[in-house]
Protein backbone atom coordinates (compact mmCIF):
# COMPACT_ATOMS: atom_id res chain seq x y z
CA UNK A 1 0.00 0.00 0.00
CA UNK A 2 2.66 2.52 1.10
CA UNK A 3 5.87 2.74 3.16
CA UNK A 4 4.11 3.74 6.39
CA UNK A 5 5.40 2.16 9.55
CA UNK A 6 2.15 2.80 11.41
CA UNK A 7 -1.27 3.63 10.01
CA UNK A 8 -4.44 4.47 11.91
CA UNK A 9 -7.57 4.45 9.80
CA UNK A 10 -10.75 5.97 11.26
CA UNK A 11 -9.96 4.75 14.77
CA UNK A 12 -12.62 5.19 17.43
CA UNK A 13 -12.07 4.49 21.14
CA UNK A 14 -14.63 4.42 23.93
CA UNK A 15 -13.63 4.55 27.60
CA UNK A 16 -16.74 3.60 29.55
CA UNK A 17 -19.52 5.85 28.26
CA UNK A 18 -17.12 8.37 26.80
CA UNK A 19 -16.36 8.49 23.08
CA UNK A 20 -12.74 9.69 23.22
CA UNK A 21 -11.25 9.03 19.78
CA UNK A 22 -13.77 9.93 17.09
CA UNK A 23 -12.16 8.74 13.89
CA UNK A 24 -8.42 9.32 14.16
CA UNK A 25 -6.59 8.70 10.89
CA UNK A 26 -2.86 9.17 10.66
CA UNK A 27 0.12 7.64 8.97
CA UNK A 28 3.69 7.63 10.25
CA UNK A 29 6.77 6.90 8.15
CA UNK A 30 9.97 5.32 9.49
CA UNK A 31 12.76 7.55 10.80
CA UNK A 32 12.80 10.70 12.92
CA UNK A 33 10.23 11.82 15.46
CA UNK A 34 6.55 12.54 14.89
CA UNK A 35 4.87 14.80 17.43
CA UNK A 36 1.27 14.57 18.63
CA UNK A 37 0.06 17.95 19.87
CA UNK A 38 -3.21 19.15 21.30
CA UNK A 39 -4.90 20.57 24.34
CA UNK A 40 -5.54 18.54 27.49
CA UNK A 41 -8.26 15.98 26.80
CA UNK A 42 -7.80 16.12 23.02
CA UNK A 43 -7.11 12.35 22.91
CA UNK A 44 -3.30 12.23 22.55
CA UNK A 45 -2.59 9.75 25.36
CA UNK A 46 -5.65 7.70 24.39
CA UNK A 47 -4.28 7.49 20.84
CA UNK A 48 -0.98 6.06 22.12
CA UNK A 49 -2.76 3.64 24.48
CA UNK A 50 -5.08 2.50 21.69
CA UNK A 51 -2.11 1.86 19.38
CA UNK A 52 -0.47 -0.12 22.20
CA UNK A 53 -3.64 -2.20 22.74
CA UNK A 54 -4.25 -0.92 26.26
CA UNK A 55 -7.61 0.47 25.13
CA UNK A 56 -9.49 -1.54 22.49
CA UNK A 57 -10.38 0.35 19.31
CA UNK A 58 -14.17 0.17 18.99
CA UNK A 59 -13.99 0.91 15.26
CA UNK A 60 -11.35 1.40 12.57
CA UNK A 61 -8.05 -0.33 11.97
CA UNK A 62 -4.44 0.02 13.07
CA UNK A 63 -1.57 -1.43 11.04
CA UNK A 64 2.02 -1.69 12.27
CA UNK A 65 4.69 -2.71 9.75
CA UNK A 66 1.87 -3.84 7.45
CA UNK A 67 0.14 -6.09 10.01
CA UNK A 68 -3.23 -5.40 11.61
CA UNK A 69 -2.72 -4.96 15.35
CA UNK A 70 -6.00 -3.46 16.63
CA UNK A 71 -7.21 -6.87 17.87
CA UNK A 72 -3.85 -7.98 19.26
CA UNK A 73 -2.96 -8.19 22.95
CA UNK A 74 -0.61 -5.55 24.34
CA UNK A 75 2.29 -7.90 25.05
CA UNK A 76 2.17 -9.22 21.49
CA UNK A 77 2.22 -5.68 20.06
CA UNK A 78 5.23 -4.93 22.29
CA UNK A 79 7.00 -8.04 20.98
CA UNK A 80 6.42 -6.86 17.41
CA UNK A 81 8.84 -4.03 18.16
CA UNK A 82 6.78 -1.28 19.72
CA UNK A 83 7.92 0.34 22.97
CA UNK A 84 5.77 2.54 25.21
CA UNK A 85 6.70 5.10 27.84
CA UNK A 86 3.51 6.20 29.66
CA UNK A 87 3.35 9.61 31.33
CA UNK A 88 4.24 10.18 35.02
CA UNK A 89 7.64 8.52 35.44
CA UNK A 90 6.72 5.05 34.23
CA UNK A 91 9.19 3.00 36.22
CA UNK A 92 8.76 0.23 38.76
CA UNK A 93 9.33 2.04 42.05
CA UNK A 94 9.91 -1.10 44.13
CA UNK A 95 12.53 -2.52 41.75
CA UNK A 96 16.12 -1.34 41.66
CA UNK A 97 17.46 0.47 38.59
CA UNK A 98 19.20 -2.79 37.62
CA UNK A 99 15.97 -4.78 37.98
CA UNK A 100 14.07 -2.20 35.92
CA UNK A 101 16.58 -2.78 33.10
CA UNK A 102 16.50 -6.58 33.53
CA UNK A 103 12.72 -6.44 33.23
CA UNK A 104 12.92 -4.40 30.03
CA UNK A 105 15.28 -6.92 28.39
CA UNK A 106 12.62 -9.44 27.35
CA UNK A 107 15.34 -11.41 25.60
CA UNK A 108 18.90 -10.83 26.74
CA UNK A 109 21.02 -10.77 23.58
CA UNK A 110 24.34 -9.22 22.58
CA UNK A 111 22.37 -6.33 21.03
CA UNK A 112 20.36 -5.57 24.16
CA UNK A 113 23.53 -5.73 26.29
CA UNK A 114 25.21 -3.28 23.89
CA UNK A 115 22.08 -1.07 23.99
CA UNK A 116 22.30 -1.09 27.79
CA UNK A 117 25.91 0.10 27.65
CA UNK A 118 24.92 2.85 25.17
CA UNK A 119 22.02 3.99 27.28
CA UNK A 120 24.12 4.10 30.46
CA UNK A 121 26.57 6.27 28.58
CA UNK A 122 23.67 8.52 27.67
CA UNK A 123 22.32 8.61 31.26
CA UNK A 124 25.40 8.14 33.50
CA UNK A 125 23.41 8.90 36.68
CA UNK A 126 21.57 5.61 36.25
CA UNK A 127 24.82 3.65 36.57
CA UNK A 128 25.57 5.54 39.79
CA UNK A 129 22.20 4.48 41.27
CA UNK A 130 22.36 0.94 39.83
CA UNK A 131 21.35 -0.83 43.06
CA UNK A 132 18.98 1.91 44.26
CA UNK A 133 15.22 1.41 44.23
CA UNK A 134 13.72 3.48 41.40
CA UNK A 135 11.21 5.03 43.80
CA UNK A 136 14.08 6.83 45.53
CA UNK A 137 15.32 8.56 42.36
CA UNK A 138 14.54 12.21 41.62
CA UNK A 139 11.74 13.07 39.19
CA UNK A 140 14.20 13.71 36.36
CA UNK A 141 16.13 10.50 37.01
CA UNK A 142 12.88 8.51 37.07
CA UNK A 143 11.93 9.93 33.68
CA UNK A 144 15.40 9.17 32.30
CA UNK A 145 15.05 5.60 33.57
CA UNK A 146 11.56 5.31 32.06
CA UNK A 147 12.90 6.23 28.63
CA UNK A 148 16.19 4.36 29.02
CA UNK A 149 14.56 1.08 29.98
CA UNK A 150 12.46 1.09 26.80
CA UNK A 151 15.41 2.11 24.66
CA UNK A 152 17.40 -0.96 25.76
CA UNK A 153 15.18 -3.22 23.66
CA UNK A 154 15.52 -3.24 19.91
CA UNK A 155 12.24 -1.46 19.20
CA UNK A 156 11.46 -0.11 15.78
CA UNK A 157 8.89 2.35 17.17
CA UNK A 158 8.77 4.13 20.51
CA UNK A 159 5.61 5.80 21.82
CA UNK A 160 6.54 8.39 24.45
CA UNK A 161 3.84 10.21 26.40
CA UNK A 162 4.66 13.67 27.79
CA UNK A 163 8.17 12.95 29.05
CA UNK A 164 8.82 16.57 30.12
CA UNK A 165 5.75 16.78 32.38
CA UNK A 166 6.67 18.15 35.81
CA UNK A 167 10.41 18.34 35.12
CA UNK A 168 12.74 21.29 35.85
CA UNK A 169 13.90 23.25 32.73
CA UNK A 170 17.49 21.99 33.00
CA UNK A 171 16.26 18.39 33.09
CA UNK A 172 14.01 19.08 30.09
CA UNK A 173 17.14 20.22 28.17
CA UNK A 174 18.92 16.95 29.02
CA UNK A 175 15.81 15.05 28.01
CA UNK A 176 15.75 16.88 24.67
CA UNK A 177 19.35 15.85 23.96
CA UNK A 178 18.55 12.26 24.86
CA UNK A 179 15.47 12.20 22.61
CA UNK A 180 17.52 13.61 19.71
CA UNK A 181 19.97 10.73 20.04
CA UNK A 182 17.19 8.18 20.41
CA UNK A 183 15.31 9.33 17.30
CA UNK A 184 18.45 8.85 15.21
CA UNK A 185 18.25 5.15 15.97
CA UNK A 186 14.53 4.49 16.48
CA UNK A 187 11.33 5.98 15.14
CA UNK A 188 9.62 8.00 17.91
CA UNK A 189 6.02 9.18 18.30
CA UNK A 190 6.08 11.81 21.00
CA UNK A 191 3.12 13.35 22.80
CA UNK A 192 4.36 16.65 24.16
CA UNK A 193 2.84 19.82 25.64
CA UNK A 194 6.18 21.64 25.70
CA UNK A 195 6.19 23.14 22.20
CA UNK A 196 9.88 24.14 22.34
CA UNK A 197 10.90 20.58 23.13
CA UNK A 198 8.56 19.31 20.41
CA UNK A 199 10.20 21.67 17.85
CA UNK A 200 13.67 20.60 18.98
CA UNK A 201 12.98 16.88 18.57
CA UNK A 202 10.27 16.54 15.93
CA UNK A 203 10.02 16.89 12.19
CA UNK A 204 6.37 16.34 11.32
CA UNK A 205 3.41 16.72 13.63
CA UNK A 206 -0.30 16.03 14.08
CA UNK A 207 -2.70 18.15 16.09
CA UNK A 208 -5.59 16.39 17.77
CA UNK A 209 -8.74 18.14 18.89
CA UNK A 210 -11.86 16.49 20.30
CA UNK A 211 -10.57 13.06 19.31
CA UNK A 212 -9.87 13.91 15.68
CA UNK A 213 -6.81 14.93 13.67
CA UNK A 214 -7.22 18.58 12.67
CA UNK A 215 -3.74 19.29 11.31
CA UNK A 216 -0.86 17.37 9.78
CA UNK A 217 2.31 19.02 8.54
CA UNK A 218 5.90 19.96 9.32
CA UNK A 219 6.38 21.34 12.79
CA UNK A 220 8.36 24.41 11.62
CA UNK A 221 5.46 25.30 9.30
CA UNK A 222 3.07 25.01 12.22
CA UNK A 223 5.27 27.29 14.33
CA UNK A 224 4.71 30.03 11.72
CA UNK A 225 0.94 29.50 11.57
CA UNK A 226 -0.10 31.71 14.49
CA UNK A 227 -3.91 31.35 14.07
CA UNK A 228 -3.61 27.55 14.09
CA UNK A 229 -1.33 27.66 17.13
CA UNK A 230 -3.78 29.94 18.94
CA UNK A 231 -6.86 27.93 17.96
CA UNK A 232 -5.64 24.45 18.85
CA UNK A 233 -2.71 24.85 21.21
CA UNK A 234 -3.57 28.14 22.94
CA UNK A 235 -0.05 29.49 22.28
CA UNK B 1 21.17 0.24 66.79
CA UNK B 2 17.39 -0.07 66.51
CA UNK B 3 17.60 -3.47 64.80
CA UNK B 4 20.00 -4.65 67.52
CA UNK B 5 17.49 -3.59 70.18
CA UNK B 6 14.71 -5.37 68.26
CA UNK B 7 16.82 -8.56 68.04
CA UNK B 8 17.53 -8.41 71.78
CA UNK B 9 13.84 -7.87 72.54
CA UNK B 10 12.90 -10.82 70.29
CA UNK B 11 15.48 -13.05 71.96
CA UNK B 12 14.21 -11.98 75.39
CA UNK B 13 10.63 -12.90 74.44
CA UNK B 14 11.81 -16.22 73.01
CA UNK B 15 13.59 -17.14 76.25
CA UNK B 16 10.89 -15.77 78.57
CA UNK B 17 8.97 -19.09 78.87
CA UNK B 18 12.07 -20.48 80.66
CA UNK B 19 10.85 -18.60 83.77
CA UNK B 20 7.98 -21.10 84.04
CA UNK B 21 9.21 -24.14 82.06
CA UNK B 22 12.23 -26.38 82.79
CA UNK B 23 14.93 -26.32 80.05
CA UNK B 24 14.34 -29.85 78.65
CA UNK B 25 10.59 -29.30 78.32
CA UNK B 26 11.31 -25.84 76.88
CA UNK B 27 13.54 -27.35 74.17
CA UNK B 28 10.97 -30.07 73.40
CA UNK B 29 8.27 -27.42 73.04
CA UNK B 30 10.61 -25.28 70.92
CA UNK B 31 11.25 -28.12 68.43
CA UNK B 32 7.51 -28.88 68.32
CA UNK B 33 6.75 -25.17 67.93
CA UNK B 34 9.26 -24.76 65.12
CA UNK B 35 7.84 -27.74 63.22
CA UNK B 36 4.27 -26.47 63.70
CA UNK B 37 5.47 -23.04 62.60
CA UNK B 38 7.01 -24.44 59.43
CA UNK B 39 3.81 -26.33 58.62
CA UNK B 40 1.85 -23.11 59.05
CA UNK B 41 4.46 -21.33 56.91
CA UNK B 42 3.77 -23.77 54.05
CA UNK B 43 0.12 -22.67 54.06
CA UNK B 44 0.94 -19.03 54.72
CA UNK B 45 3.57 -18.88 51.95
CA UNK B 46 0.87 -19.63 49.38
CA UNK B 47 -1.39 -17.06 50.99
CA UNK B 48 1.46 -14.53 50.94
CA UNK B 49 1.86 -15.01 47.20
CA UNK B 50 -1.86 -14.81 46.44
CA UNK B 51 -3.08 -12.38 49.09
CA UNK B 52 0.01 -10.35 49.88
CA UNK B 53 1.72 -10.19 46.52
CA UNK B 54 -1.11 -10.48 43.97
CA UNK B 55 -3.56 -8.59 46.20
CA UNK B 56 -6.25 -11.25 45.78
CA UNK B 57 -8.41 -12.06 48.80
CA UNK B 58 -8.58 -15.80 48.34
CA UNK B 59 -10.75 -17.58 50.89
CA UNK B 60 -10.60 -20.73 48.75
CA UNK B 61 -7.03 -21.18 50.02
CA UNK B 62 -8.39 -23.36 52.84
CA UNK B 63 -10.07 -25.61 50.27
CA UNK B 64 -6.78 -26.03 48.33
CA UNK B 65 -5.21 -26.97 51.67
CA UNK B 66 -7.95 -29.54 52.41
CA UNK B 67 -7.75 -31.00 48.88
CA UNK B 68 -3.99 -31.33 49.31
CA UNK B 69 -4.48 -33.08 52.64
CA UNK B 70 -6.89 -35.60 51.08
CA UNK B 71 -4.61 -36.18 48.07
CA UNK B 72 -1.70 -36.91 50.41
CA UNK B 73 -3.96 -39.17 52.48
CA UNK B 74 -5.04 -41.05 49.33
CA UNK B 75 -1.47 -41.67 48.18
CA UNK B 76 -0.40 -42.89 51.64
CA UNK B 77 -3.59 -44.97 51.94
CA UNK B 78 -2.78 -46.69 48.62
CA UNK B 79 0.82 -47.35 49.63
CA UNK B 80 -0.43 -48.72 52.94
CA UNK B 81 -2.98 -51.00 51.23
CA UNK B 82 -0.09 -52.47 49.23
CA UNK B 83 1.74 -53.06 52.54
CA UNK B 84 4.56 -50.64 51.78
CA UNK B 85 4.10 -48.10 54.56
CA UNK B 86 4.32 -49.80 57.92
CA UNK B 87 7.76 -51.31 57.83
CA UNK B 88 9.38 -48.74 55.54
CA UNK B 89 12.82 -47.40 56.43
CA UNK B 90 13.35 -43.66 57.03
CA UNK B 91 14.59 -43.15 53.45
CA UNK B 92 11.74 -45.24 52.07
CA UNK B 93 9.29 -43.19 54.11
CA UNK B 94 10.83 -39.98 52.79
CA UNK B 95 10.33 -41.27 49.25
CA UNK B 96 6.63 -41.97 49.98
CA UNK B 97 6.37 -38.48 51.44
CA UNK B 98 7.89 -36.94 48.30
CA UNK B 99 5.36 -38.82 46.11
CA UNK B 100 2.46 -37.73 48.37
CA UNK B 101 3.64 -34.09 48.43
CA UNK B 102 4.28 -34.10 44.67
CA UNK B 103 0.79 -35.46 43.94
CA UNK B 104 -0.82 -32.96 46.31
CA UNK B 105 1.24 -30.10 44.83
CA UNK B 106 0.31 -31.02 41.26
CA UNK B 107 -3.40 -31.35 42.06
CA UNK B 108 -3.25 -28.07 44.04
CA UNK B 109 -1.56 -26.30 41.10
CA UNK B 110 -4.15 -27.69 38.67
CA UNK B 111 -7.02 -26.52 40.91
CA UNK B 112 -5.26 -23.15 41.18
CA UNK B 113 -5.04 -22.78 37.39
CA UNK B 114 -8.73 -23.69 36.96
CA UNK B 115 -9.84 -21.31 39.75
CA UNK B 116 -7.70 -18.42 38.49
CA UNK B 117 -8.76 -18.82 34.86
CA UNK B 118 -12.46 -19.36 35.51
CA UNK B 119 -13.05 -17.10 38.49
CA UNK B 120 -10.22 -14.87 39.72
CA UNK B 121 -9.34 -13.29 36.34
CA UNK B 122 -12.77 -11.70 36.31
CA UNK B 123 -12.42 -10.06 39.72
CA UNK B 124 -8.88 -8.66 39.84
CA UNK B 125 -8.88 -5.32 41.65
CA UNK B 126 -12.31 -5.88 43.27
CA UNK B 127 -11.82 -7.13 46.84
CA UNK B 128 -15.51 -7.52 47.66
CA UNK B 129 -16.12 -9.69 44.60
CA UNK B 130 -12.97 -11.68 45.34
CA UNK B 131 -14.24 -12.35 48.85
CA UNK B 132 -17.66 -13.46 47.61
CA UNK B 133 -16.56 -15.64 44.71
CA UNK B 134 -13.73 -17.36 46.59
CA UNK B 135 -16.11 -18.21 49.46
CA UNK B 136 -18.32 -19.76 46.76
CA UNK B 137 -15.39 -21.66 45.24
CA UNK B 138 -14.44 -22.88 48.72
CA UNK B 139 -17.98 -24.22 49.37
CA UNK B 140 -18.04 -26.00 46.00
CA UNK B 141 -14.59 -27.54 46.51
CA UNK B 142 -15.36 -28.78 50.04
CA UNK B 143 -18.63 -30.32 48.80
CA UNK B 144 -16.76 -32.07 45.95
CA UNK B 145 -14.29 -33.29 48.54
CA UNK B 146 -17.15 -34.72 50.63
CA UNK B 147 -18.63 -36.46 47.55
CA UNK B 148 -15.28 -38.10 46.73
CA UNK B 149 -14.02 -39.01 50.22
CA UNK B 150 -17.12 -38.82 52.45
CA UNK B 151 -17.97 -36.56 55.35
CA UNK B 152 -16.24 -38.51 58.15
CA UNK B 153 -12.74 -38.07 59.55
CA UNK B 154 -10.18 -40.47 58.08
CA UNK B 155 -7.04 -41.80 59.77
CA UNK B 156 -3.88 -41.14 57.78
CA UNK B 157 -1.46 -44.09 57.67
CA UNK B 158 1.92 -42.82 58.87
CA UNK B 159 5.23 -44.58 58.23
CA UNK B 160 6.55 -45.89 61.51
CA UNK B 161 9.94 -44.35 60.77
CA UNK B 162 8.39 -40.88 61.01
CA UNK B 163 7.11 -41.63 64.51
CA UNK B 164 10.57 -42.70 65.66
CA UNK B 165 12.65 -40.13 67.45
CA UNK B 166 16.21 -39.44 68.44
CA UNK B 167 17.47 -37.83 71.65
CA UNK B 168 19.57 -34.70 71.65
CA UNK B 169 20.49 -32.98 74.95
CA UNK B 170 17.77 -35.02 76.64
CA UNK B 171 15.14 -33.82 74.18
CA UNK B 172 13.10 -36.34 72.18
CA UNK B 173 12.88 -35.19 68.57
CA UNK B 174 10.56 -36.98 66.13
CA UNK B 175 11.97 -37.46 62.64
CA UNK B 176 8.82 -36.05 61.06
CA UNK B 177 9.29 -32.78 62.97
CA UNK B 178 12.79 -32.46 61.52
CA UNK B 179 11.41 -33.17 58.03
CA UNK B 180 8.75 -30.48 58.55
CA UNK B 181 11.34 -27.92 59.68
CA UNK B 182 13.68 -28.72 56.76
CA UNK B 183 10.82 -28.57 54.22
CA UNK B 184 9.71 -25.17 55.58
CA UNK B 185 13.25 -23.79 55.36
CA UNK B 186 13.64 -25.22 51.84
CA UNK B 187 10.38 -23.63 50.62
CA UNK B 188 11.43 -20.32 52.21
CA UNK B 189 14.83 -20.43 50.47
CA UNK B 190 13.32 -21.38 47.09
CA UNK B 191 10.70 -18.63 47.29
CA UNK B 192 13.24 -16.00 48.34
CA UNK B 193 15.57 -17.02 45.52
CA UNK B 194 12.76 -17.06 42.98
CA UNK B 195 11.35 -13.67 43.93
CA UNK B 196 14.62 -11.82 44.53
CA UNK B 197 17.10 -13.33 42.08
CA UNK B 198 15.26 -14.67 39.05
CA UNK B 199 13.70 -12.88 36.09
CA UNK B 200 10.31 -14.44 36.84
CA UNK B 201 10.51 -12.96 40.35
CA UNK B 202 11.23 -9.51 38.93
CA UNK B 203 8.29 -9.86 36.51
CA UNK B 204 5.94 -10.96 39.32
CA UNK B 205 6.97 -8.07 41.61
CA UNK B 206 6.70 -5.64 38.70
CA UNK B 207 3.29 -7.03 37.69
CA UNK B 208 1.94 -6.52 41.18
CA UNK B 209 3.12 -2.91 41.15
CA UNK B 210 2.11 -1.94 37.61
CA UNK B 211 0.49 -4.42 35.22
CA UNK B 212 0.47 -1.88 32.39
CA UNK B 213 4.25 -1.45 32.30
CA UNK B 214 4.80 -5.20 32.37
CA UNK B 215 2.35 -5.76 29.50
CA UNK B 216 3.82 -2.96 27.38
CA UNK B 217 7.28 -4.41 27.96
CA UNK B 218 6.14 -7.61 26.23
CA UNK B 219 5.15 -10.03 28.99
CA UNK B 220 1.86 -11.91 29.14
CA UNK B 221 0.92 -10.81 32.65
CA UNK B 222 -2.23 -12.94 32.75
CA UNK B 223 -0.23 -16.11 32.22
CA UNK B 224 2.32 -15.07 34.84
CA UNK B 225 -0.41 -14.33 37.40
CA UNK B 226 -2.00 -17.72 36.66
CA UNK B 227 1.37 -19.34 37.38
CA UNK B 228 1.78 -17.45 40.67
CA UNK B 229 -1.76 -18.35 41.75
CA UNK B 230 -1.11 -22.01 40.88
CA UNK B 231 2.14 -21.93 42.87
CA UNK B 232 0.30 -20.49 45.89
CA UNK B 233 -2.39 -23.19 45.60
CA UNK B 234 0.32 -25.88 45.28
CA UNK B 235 1.99 -24.69 48.49
CA UNK B 236 -1.39 -24.79 50.27
CA UNK B 237 -1.92 -28.37 49.06
CA UNK B 238 1.59 -29.41 50.13
CA UNK B 239 0.94 -27.81 53.52
CA UNK B 240 -2.30 -29.82 53.65
CA UNK B 241 -0.51 -33.14 53.15
CA UNK B 242 2.10 -32.24 55.78
CA UNK B 243 -0.60 -31.24 58.27
CA UNK B 244 -2.53 -34.46 57.54
CA UNK B 245 0.56 -36.48 58.48
CA UNK B 246 1.24 -34.22 61.49
CA UNK B 247 -2.30 -34.70 62.85
CA UNK B 248 -2.58 -38.28 61.52
CA UNK B 249 -6.13 -37.45 60.36
CA UNK B 250 -8.07 -35.58 57.72
CA UNK B 251 -11.56 -34.08 57.74
CA UNK B 252 -13.39 -31.97 55.15
CA UNK B 253 -13.45 -28.85 57.35
CA UNK B 254 -9.75 -28.96 58.29
CA UNK B 255 -8.86 -26.10 55.97
CA UNK B 256 -10.77 -23.43 57.85
CA UNK B 257 -9.01 -23.81 61.19
CA UNK B 258 -5.56 -23.57 59.58
CA UNK B 259 -6.60 -20.67 57.35
CA UNK B 260 -6.99 -18.64 60.55
CA UNK B 261 -3.39 -19.46 61.51
CA UNK B 262 -2.19 -18.59 58.02
CA UNK B 263 -4.06 -15.27 58.02
CA UNK B 264 -2.58 -14.37 61.42
CA UNK B 265 0.89 -15.21 60.10
CA UNK B 266 0.50 -13.12 56.93
CA UNK B 267 -0.83 -10.15 58.92
CA UNK B 268 1.91 -10.40 61.59
CA UNK B 269 4.66 -10.74 58.97
CA UNK B 270 3.35 -8.05 56.63
CA UNK B 271 1.43 -8.47 53.37
CA UNK B 272 3.50 -9.78 50.50
CA UNK B 273 6.63 -10.43 52.55
CA UNK B 274 7.85 -14.03 52.39
CA UNK B 275 10.40 -13.27 55.13
CA UNK B 276 7.58 -11.78 57.20
CA UNK B 277 5.50 -14.94 56.81
CA UNK B 278 8.49 -17.09 57.74
CA UNK B 279 9.16 -15.11 60.94
CA UNK B 280 5.42 -14.79 61.65
CA UNK B 281 4.95 -18.56 61.33
CA UNK B 282 7.78 -19.22 63.79
CA UNK B 283 6.26 -16.74 66.27
CA UNK B 284 2.81 -18.35 65.96
CA UNK B 285 4.15 -21.92 66.15
CA UNK B 286 6.32 -21.25 69.21
CA UNK B 287 3.82 -19.12 71.14
CA UNK B 288 1.04 -21.65 70.46
CA UNK B 289 3.14 -24.48 71.90
CA UNK B 290 4.51 -22.58 74.94
CA UNK B 291 1.08 -21.25 75.90
CA UNK B 292 -0.64 -24.59 75.19
CA UNK B 293 1.70 -26.11 77.80
CA UNK B 294 1.26 -23.33 80.37
CA UNK B 295 -2.36 -22.22 79.88
CA UNK B 296 -3.96 -24.63 77.36
CA UNK B 297 -7.19 -22.63 76.98
CA UNK B 298 -5.22 -19.56 75.88
CA UNK B 299 -3.25 -21.33 73.11
CA UNK B 300 -5.13 -19.89 70.13
CA UNK B 301 -6.05 -16.63 71.85
CA UNK B 302 -2.43 -15.67 72.43
CA UNK B 303 -1.85 -15.52 68.67
CA UNK B 304 -4.70 -13.04 68.26
CA UNK B 305 -3.17 -11.00 71.11
CA UNK B 306 0.25 -11.01 69.40
CA UNK B 307 -1.38 -9.98 66.13
CA UNK B 308 -3.24 -7.12 67.83
CA UNK B 309 -0.08 -5.87 69.60
CA UNK B 310 2.01 -6.00 66.40
CA UNK B 311 -0.71 -4.21 64.43
CA UNK B 312 -0.80 -1.47 67.09
CA UNK B 313 2.98 -0.99 66.95
CA UNK B 314 3.50 -1.66 63.23
CA UNK B 315 0.20 -1.49 61.30
CA UNK B 316 1.86 -2.92 58.17
CA UNK B 317 3.21 -5.96 60.05
CA UNK B 318 6.79 -6.83 60.99
CA UNK B 319 8.20 -6.81 57.45
CA UNK B 320 5.44 -4.93 55.62
CA UNK B 321 6.42 -1.85 53.63
CA UNK B 322 5.32 1.46 55.16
Amino acid sequence: MNDSMLTLDDVHTHIGQHHILQGVSLSVNPGGATILLGRNGAGKSTTLKTIMGLYPASKGSIRFKGEKIHREKTHKIARMGMGFVPEDHAVLFNLTVEENFRLSMVEETETTRQNLEDVLELFPALRKFWKTKAGLLSGGQKQMLAIARVFVCDHSLLLIDEPSKGLAPIVVDQLGEALLRIKDKTKVILVEQNFNLACQVGTDCFILDDGQVVFHGMIDELAKDKPMMKAYLGI
Amino acid sequence: MKSKANTMAGLGLLLMPLIWIDPVTYLTLTVAGLSLGMLIFLIASGLTLIFGLMDVLNLAHAAFFAFGAYMGYTVLYLFNSWGWIEGASLWGSLWFLVVALGTAGLVGALLGVITERLVIQRVYGDHLMQLLVTVGVSFVMVEILKIIWGVNDEVVPIPLAFQDSFIIYGVFVEYFRVVAILLGVLVFAVLQFMLKKTKIGIIVRAGVENREIVQTTGYNINRIFTMVFALGAAFAAIGGTMMAIFNQAVDPGMGDQFLIFALIVVIIGGMGSVTGSFVGAIIVGLSFNYVAYLVPKMALGVNFMIMAIILLIRPKGLFGKE
